[in-house]
């Protein structure tokens, strides 16, 4: 039992977690997608990096939660620790088992043991098969049961388990007939039905209504006491994510940012991401809906083309400038400007910097070459001494440039995990470490 | 874009290397098949050496290729013009009808499928999507004769054939060899009309052929963007119906129409070498099934090389118009 | 009656409302009969107000923001009484529709991704929409007008003339508000504006549309099955149930002392960052093709009574300004009388 100054708050875990033993381990995980952009899928090498280089372990009998918006790659994570997408480098240790290099075939028995509980129970649902042929599909494929009576029997005992009882009035019906809460329950036994050691919950609550989340969620925690699971909760809903899971990693654009136990996370978030999280959520109650929240500017970048240093620091109320700032966050930082300024002052900037779109962008520098130099020169000096912007605490100098202006900036690394007050934080508000395997200048 | 530049070549590559196996296939040569019992061995052993046939097949091969690349697309032997020859002079005639045929299914198609589309399930709607059916179901030639048989032999109000009529002076007339424009270009009031009289019979019976696969495309498409949450989102900030429906529902039903119309190209291609036979009309089409009743293989291949040309030339005009209509697909 | 209990009274000598709905009904024609998706609502809205329209599934709330502005779809109908300003939109004729929609009401939709036609640059979306209703509006004013609306929403000038594909989410639903609110209408509603948003966007719209509603005294109605973006934005909230408004009130009083039993469940059943034990409501709502005889809440209340399935319930006022279809008080029977329950309350 864990004991914390927050008691009160969540659930009460009534499974002792031994330290020690873990189930499942990632190893500097990465999965990439390579984007087709020629016609043959050549491509131009361009990768959507979904998860990127991500470590972490989960240990027996716990809710390890993993928090992300849109884009985070908690969903490819998901999968990838399943092997139902391969990995690109990185391990996943399984028991001690490295996964990564091994087959489907080598796969199949283990799949026995690994679930997976979908997020929309109309999607994953075959609606051509009874409930008994869908939920008993597992126990036929891994030949756990040899007889269609035997089937069955297993298929009413799971029924009864979720709360579908009598099981006799649901064996021969069609998912269709049922309502969404109780199709949920449907997912939850034919993914349990083979008595998993590991499951992984993608979002398993997100589309039922709130008066009906709560039994699903219930039923997931005592059938992981009754058959000792151990899950992986994907989410989006850091409250859910609160009340349930033991301990939380936070994604952004396929990057741990922090992770730890959940009420160390809550209590005391050290990420500006996490502050952010926690800070936008809508609280139920009126009377502190004037509570201070410091809201990011703007949302969550193209995958295609993430931010360098820090993947938040285009957004983040704290960044400074190690942070990794590039010439693309002084463009947005201008268009940003530009909602604020009248008309007038919005047509002599832009006519000093000319065009947006023929501005060369590159890593460490931009450069605007169809600008009106004595126009821009000082606007960029000006702003830069006045620190109008967080980016202009990484320009290095600001000249002209063969009849353009050019403005440079300063190198800032990407932040690795580090422990801090009891978990692990990747933000350089800490001290700046680096990861090694730092990108290369691009 | 610059993909699709790229794989153009090699598409033309494949499918000239296809034509020229399927011609070699052939027992016999052309040559020999076109002529065997009308001249003397020696002869024909003397026209093949002078087509190239001795050489190597492969040689033949590099032969066929590069000529291609320079416009040379051979050398006929029942005819003694080269095929490039025969083509300037009845291309001509092939484009007019393929065009005046493609713009009439193109209108008929949006016409009747928009119609259907708004006014879905009434009596109007039901017939223009039977009329569709009927017509894309019914060969050509069939539909080809029939108009022959109802407007030009019944009611006497059209020629039943052939591009102009015999009393025209068209050698004195001629210019670029499209009657509509040589027509305007000599204000001849006379010859445009006989060139448009004989042009719409066979233009109709082509284009009708094709119409089917619009109307039921517009139809389908409209049916959906009638639907869309855009269309909804303009009526919820007071946009007036004609507008939504025209600017917002109607266009954005067409775009899959400019990719059709290329799809449909080489259908109509086809569509028009049997409506040429069946008009007399004196273009390429007609021209083919010439020779290959003469059994004038080489003439064939040059002419059914040019086709294949041209399908993937309109192919690609037809990719980049696709950008100009629909911002999504440009870069 | 409906009337002199309904109409929430504005602080005291305070302005008219800007929207009043009286027995509205919103029906669908399925095969097995007419589903009335709302089936008598009233309430007002006055200026500057925000109201929260709050319900799960199947409440009829998304139907109730289209049939406010006439835009069921067909076979859709509607019946009742929504004044704007005095006009009654109920049965007015299109052209009278067409020229409230988008310049005294403005409605936003759910998924932003889709409500802006992918062939027109966004900027000719604003000019479409101002001359719709100011057709003398030169080009050149309308698109400076875009601009300004989409600076207000935090779009950059620069990217005005992009095509909406360019555009993520976020953006485009600031863009669906900006078309909204370009011509500085009296009443916004919007359906789910943030339901297909992450949670920071969320926070930064809702923000939006808090500021809008503060500087310019815009009512506001935000239909949303979460109750705390309602907590956080709005000055009352209805509460509804089966096509039925249950409870309605100031949101300080419902969410701290909610009256309706359905209102209690629903609050006990929200999981936030503070919940310590879950809850949730047996059984599901009703089939509103034929919907069970009185209160439609009696077959899943902890409360039910034997006289609940009677008579639906009219509208007790247990507070000033809460009102509460439901028997525990006095006022929802017709002669005025209660029958309480002894039983405490459920925790919360």
């Amino acid at each position: 039992m864990t004991a914390s100054p927050s008691a009160g708050v969540g659930r009460e875990r009534n499974v002792s977690v031994r330290d020690t033993d873990v189930v499942l381990e990632a190893d500097n995980l990465s999965t990439y997608f390579p984007v087709r952009t020629g016609l043959l899928g050549g491509g131009s090498g361009a990768v959507v990096k979904a998860v990127d280089r991500v470590s972490f372990d989960i240990r027996r009998g716990e809710v390890f939660g993993l928090v992300g918006e849109s884009g985070s790659g908690k969903t490819t994570l998901g999968r990838t620790l399943l092997k139902l997408v391969d990995p690109t480098s990185g391990a996943i240790r399984y028991l001690g088992r490295d996964l990564a290099p091994l087959s489907e075939r080598e796969m199949r028995p283990l799949r026995r043991e690994l679930a997976l509980i979908f997020q929309d129970p109309n999607a994953s649902l075959n609606p051509a098969m009874t409930i008994v042929q869908g939920v008993g599909h597992p126990l036929r494929i891994h030949g756990i049961t040899s007889s269609r009576a035997q089937t069955r029997a297993r298929v009413a005992e799971m029924l009864e388990r979720v709360g579908l009882s009598p099981a006799e009035n649901f064996l021969d019906k069609y998912p269709e007939d049922i309502s969404g809460g109780q199709k949920q329950r449907l997912v939850i036994a034919r993914a349990l039905i083979t008595e998993p050691t590991f499951v992984v919950a993608d979002e398993p609550v997100a589309a039922l209504d709130m008066s009906v989340r709560a039994k699903v969620l219930e039923l997931m925690l005592d059938l992981q006491r009754d058959l000792g699971l151990t899950y992986l909760f994907i989410t989006h809903d850091l409250a859910t994510a609160r009340f349930v899971c033991d301990r939380i990693g936070i994604l952004y654009l396929g990057q741990l940012v922090e992770w730890g136990r959940s009420d160390t996370l809550f209590d005391d978030p050290q990420h500006p991401y996490t502050r952010a999280l926690l800070d936008a959520i809508p609280l139920p109650d009126p009377g502190r809906r004037d509570r201070d929240k410091r809201l990011p500017r703007g949302e969550v970048p193209d995958a295609l083309h993430p931010p360098t240093g820090c993947r938040f620091h285009p957004r983040c109320p704290e960044a400074f400038e190690v942070c990794g700032w590039q010439g693309a966050d002084l463009i947005d930082f201008l268009e940003d400007r530009w909602t604020t300024v009248d008309a007038d002052t919005f047509e002599a900037e832009s006519a000093a910097t000319g065009p947006l779109s023929g501005v060369e962008v590159s890593r460490y520098a931009v450069r605007f070459p169809a600008a009106d130099a004595s126009h821009l020169l000082p606007l960029l000096r000006d702003l830069r001494d006045a620190r109008a912007g967080r980016v202009f605490s990484a320009v290095d100098d600001v000249t002209e440039d063969r009849g353009g202006v050019a403005v440079t900036f300063r190198d800032g690394p990407e932040p690795a995990l580090q422990p801090v007050a009891g978990r692990q934080v990747a933000c350089h508000l800490h001290g700046v470490v680096a990861r090694e395997d730092s990108e290369a200048i691009a | 874009m610059l993909g699709r530049l790229a794989l153009a070549p090699v598409f033309l590559f494949i499918i000239l290397t296809t034509l020229f196996v399927l011609l070699r296939v052939l027992p016999g040569d052309p040559v020999t098949a076109a002529l065997a019992g009308r001249l003397s061995p020696a002869q024909i052993e003397e026209r093949r050496q002078a087509s190239g046939l001795d050489e190597p097949i492969y040689v033949q091969y590099l032969d066929y290729l590069t000529g291609v690349v320079r416009g040379d697309f051979g050398n006929a032997v029942t005819d003694p013009r080269a095929v490039t020859e025969i083509v300037l002079d009845l291309f001509p005639a092939t484009f007019e009808l393929t065009v005046f045929a493609m713009v009439l299914a193109v209108t008929l198609g949006v016409v009747l499928g928009a119609f259907g589309a708004r006014h879905r399930d009434d009596p109007l709607d039901v017939g223009g999507r039977m009329f569709g059916i009927l017509v894309y179901a019914a060969p050509v030639f069939w539909t080809g004769i029939l108009a022959q048989l109802v407007f030009a032999n019944r009611l006497n109000l059209l020629p039943t054939g052939n591009r102009i009529g015999a009393r025209v002076p068209i050698g004195d007339l001629e210019i670029t060899g499209f009657y509509l424009v040589d027509a305007v270009l000599r204000t001849n009031g006379e010859f445009f009309v006989d060139a448009l009289t004989h042009l719409i019979l066979p233009g109709i019976t082509l284009g009708l052929v094709i119409s089917g696969v619009f109307i039921r495309i517009v139809r389908v498409n409209m049916l959906q963007t009638l639907r869309a949450d855009y269309v909804e989102s303009a009526r919820a900030r007071g946009v007036g119906d004609s507008r939504v429906l025209f600017r917002h529902a109607f266009k954005n039903a067409l775009v899959p129409v400019v990719t059709i119309m290329g799809l449909q190209f080489a259908l109509l291609l086809g569509g028009a070498i049997l409506t040429e036979t069946t008009f007399s009309w004196p273009g390429l089409g007609s021209a083919l099934v010439d020779f290959l009743n003469r059994r004038d293989y080489a003439a064939v291949q040059g002419i059914v090389t040019f086709f294949a040309v041209l399908v993937v030339i309109v192919s690609l005009l037809i990719d980049f118009v696709n950008g100009l209509v629909d911002p999504r697909v440009r870069y | 009656m409906t009337d002199h209990v309904v109409a929430n009274r504005a602080p005291a000598g305070g302005p008219e409302p800007v929207l009043r709905v009286r027995e509205l009904v919103a029906e669908y024609a399925t095969p097995r009969g007419a589903l009335a998706a709302v089936d008598g609502v009233s309430f007002d809205l006055h200026p500057g107000e925000s109201l929260g329209l709050v319900g799960e599934s199947g409440c009829g709330k998304s139907t109730l923001g289209r049939a406010l502005l006439q835009l069921m779809p067909p076979g859709g109908a509607v019946r009742g009484r929504v004044e704007l300003g005095g006009r009654d939109l109920v049965g007015a004729s299109l052209p009278v529709l067409r020229e409230i929609r988008g310049k005294d009401v403005a409605l936003v939709f759910q998924e932003p991704m889709t409500r802006l036609d992918p062939l027109m640059r966004v900027s000719d979306h604003f000019v479409e929409a101002i001359r719709a209703h100011r057709p003398g509006t030169s080009r050149r004013e309308a698109r400076a007008m875009g601009r300004a609306a989409l600076a207000q929403m935090g779009i950059p000038p620069t990217r005005a003339d992009n095509y909406p594909h360019e555009f993520s989410g976020g953006m485009r639903q600031r863009i669906m508000i900006a078309l909204g609110i370009v011509l500085r209408p009296q009443l916004i509603i919007a359906d789910e504006p943030t339901t297909a948003l992450d949670v920071i966007v969320e926070a930064q719209i809702l923000d939006i549309l808090d500021a809008l509603r503060r500087d310019s005294s815009v009512g506001l109605i935000l239909i949303t099955h979460n109750l705390g973006i309602v907590a956080e934005t709005c000055d009352r909230v209805a509460v509804m149930y089966a096509g039925k408004i249950v409870e309605i009130g100031d949101v300080r009083q419902v969410f701290s002392a909610p009256k309706h039993p359905y209102t209690k469940g629903l609050l006990a059943s929200t999981i936030s960052l503070e919940t310590t034990r879950l809850h949730s409501i047996d059984g599901t709502p009703p089939d509103l093709v034929t919907p069970p005889p009185g209160c439609r809440y009696a077959p899943r209340c902890p409360f039910v009574m034997a006289h609940c399935t009677d008579a639906v319930p009219l509208y007790a006022e247990p507070e000033p300004g809460q009102l509460a279809a439901c028997y525990l008080y006095p006022g929802a029977n017709a002669d005025g009388r209660a029958t309480p329950r002894e039983d405490a309350e459920v925790a919360r």
